[in-house]
């Protein structure tokens, strides 16, 4: 299979899921309490006669089921994701002004915690069983348990707060008009808190798939000749075995982005980071349905992208994929 | 080995137990511990922590007692943490069982199904599943297992597929039990022991998952929960830190005890797969 196919054949999944959840979406709207059109509105019981009427004609409610999902789904093939009545603005619009900061918040916690997971795993299972490993795995498990809302809270105050090492919230200083690289430099600053505890539990969770992997793979046949023929064990352990354990851990990685796609409403709503994270949960308190079911359907084209990515880059990084599938 | 001494010698595994021996005492004696409501104003707002005896952690936003929230709190989460495990639990198995036993068309048909519900950010599902059918007890259950079948139903295909090669349940089929009675009694049996790993990990999660809801409000509005309280607490951080900070170490502790329970029994109950480093 070749790599125009391989992507031929990925991408006709992902709409294939996404269709699905264009369809899912048009039942839920069905499933709130209350008429379709009031969801639509998204102020329900207090949206004028008028703007009801307007939209039961858009969307055909008083046609068959299948005529409205019709309707629906038509709207989403031209990325019509609906209309915030809340915000006056098509719901595509508010998202798209959203979506960077979301995909820079994602990105650079999805790079520090493969980065410093796989590190931290492969440290690990290097010192198996001294204490650098029972350190690592400690830290490991407290950083999976922790809930990220609260831990996002704590630094906040630790860190911003009282030590005043980098900004509160936001996503960049208000009224401070830098440009260029000193703007660049604001972001960062303002990202760090964001992204290290968007990253803290996904940290914790490839630390311990590297540790177990590098472990599995320091078993096999190929690294016993290597350490037969005398090769320094730290070039084995980097060259041989680190480079085969990476391969599964990002796989899992590619597949998980999704959970942090998800993850970043609690960090962007504590952050006051504007992302599509923080615009879901303003919905959600305004109970803006729309928004909310675009927010959805938009995070869940993300991973989709994502995971297409990912499965890109391994067949780069691993050529005997090619050959198997 | 016995199982228990198997899984004593794991020393997380026991700090865990007790943890969650003792969360779980609080949890069933906060109705005579606290026999108000959690809800009530009992004292002035913003009361610090370790200043008054009859409130040792303080009291919040509007004077409740932060104490006898999280009393009512651990009977909430530890609920609805283990509700919806099993409520993932009824939806995962069946369908990894029927199609890891059936193979072919439906198999594949039934793991496309498991792939799309894993390709769905789940939080993101969770959060637009609980906002549209409304924050209930009964909705944030059913939210919480729907988003966290698939693992279940991928562990139980793949226990299943090579269980059904085995000589016992080929006998089983030779001398004609119908099918349905062989999986639940030659080949579900021998599923259990991984089930009850996956489902006791799975309830820390679901826990987790629970307080992010009701921390971003979503919340059953009459049960008092630790993430609700955290949630509470997050406009005075500053000068009234406690309020979110008992609550979170709460889950913290209550989630880290499930994580090192589970992992103890997984060692317990598949000696072959423990870790060889211990």
């Amino acid at each position: 299979m070749n790599l125009a196919q391989f992507l031929a054949g990925r991408l006709a999944k992902g709409i294939v899921v996404l269709f699905a959840i264009a369809v899912l979406n048009f039942f839920l709207i069905r499933a709130a309490p209350g008429d379709p059109a009031q969801v639509l509105a998204g102020e329900a019981g207090a949206a004028d006669e008028q703007l009801l009427i307007q939209l039961r004609e858009r969307f055909g409610l008083d046609q068959p089921l299948l005529t409205q999902l019709w309707v629906y789904l038509k709207g989403y093939l031209t990325f019509d994701l609906g209309f915030s009545y809340r915000q006056q603005q098509s719901v595509l619009s508010l998202i798209l002004d959203r979506l960077p900061a979301t995909l820079l918040l994602t990105g650079a916690a999805f790079i520090v915690s493969l980065g410093l997971g796989t590190l931290m795993g492969a440290l690990a299972a290097r010192r198996a069983g001294r204490w650098q490993d029972s350190v690592i795995t400690t830290l490991a498990l407290v950083f999976y348990a922790t809930p990220l809302f609260w831990v996002a809270l704590m630094s906040q105050i630790v860190f911003s707060l009282k030590l005043g090492l980098v900004p509160n919230v936001g996503y960049e200083s208000i009224g401070a008009n830098y440009t260029g690289l000193a703007r660049a430099l604001d972001i960062a600053s303002h990202l760090v808190l964001p992204a290290l505890t968007l990253g803290l539990f996904f940290t914790a969770l490839y630390a311990r798939m590297m540790r177990a992997s590098m472990l599995e793979v320091a078993g096999a046949d190929f690294v016993k000749t290597a350490r037969a023929k005398g090769l320094a064990p730290g070039l084995v352990s980097r060259r041989h075995v680190a480079r085969n354990a990476i391969l599964p851990v990002v796989t899992l990685a590619g597949l998980q982005a999704g959970q942090l796609v998800g993850g970043a409403v609690l960090t962007e709503t504590v952050f006051a980071w504007p992302g599509i994270g923080r615009l879901m949960f303003d919905a959600l308190v305004q109970r803006d349905y729309s928004v909310l079911l675009g927010v959805f359907f938009i995070s869940s084209a993300m991973v989709v992208g994502f995971n297409i990515l990912t499965d890109l880059v391994y067949r780069l990084a691993d050529p005997r994929i090619e050959a198997v599938s | 080995m016995s199982f228990l001494k198997r899984f004593a010698r794991n020393r997380g595994a026991l700090i865990g137990l007790a943890i969650l021996i003792v969360v779980i005492l609080f949890a069933i004696i906060a109705p005579q511990l606290y026999p108000q409501s959690p809800w009530r104003t009992v004292a002035r707002p913003f009361l610090a922590p370790f200043v008054m005896d009859r409130f040792p952690l303080g009291t919040d936003t509007l004077g409740r007692d932060i104490a006898s929230g999280l009393a009512h709190g651990a009977r909430v989460s530890l609920t609805i943490g283990l509700v919806s495990t099993l409520v993932a639990l009824l939806i995962g198995v069946p369908l990894g069982a029927i199609a890891g036993y059936a193979g072919g068309i439906i198999d594949d048909a039934l793991m496309r199904f498991t792939e799309f519900f894993q390709t769905i950010p789940s939080f993101a599902l969770a959060i637009v599943l609980v906002a549209i059918l409304q924050p209930k007890l009964g909705s944030i259950v059913l939210a919480i297992g729907v988003v966290s079948w698939p693992p279940v139903a991928r562990l139980v295909r793949g226990e299943v597929l090579s269980l059904k090669t085995r000589e016992y349940v080929q006998a089983a089929i030779t001398i004609g039990q119908p099918t349905a009675r062989i999986i639940w009694s030659q080949v579900l049996p021998n599923t259990i022991a991984p089930i009850i790993v996956m489902g006791s990990l799975m309830i820390g999660s679901a826990i987790l998952l629970e307080s992010s809801l009701s921390f971003l409000g979503l919340g059953d509005p009459n049960l008092m929960s630790w993430g609700y309280m955290v949630g509470a607490g997050r406009t005075r951080l500053l000068d009234a830190w406690w309020i979110s900070f008992f609550p979170g170490v709460a889950i913290f502790l209550t989630v880290l005890a499930l994580n090192l329970a589970g992992e103890g029994l997984n060692d317990a109950m598949n000696p072959r797969l423990a870790r060889e480093s211990e």
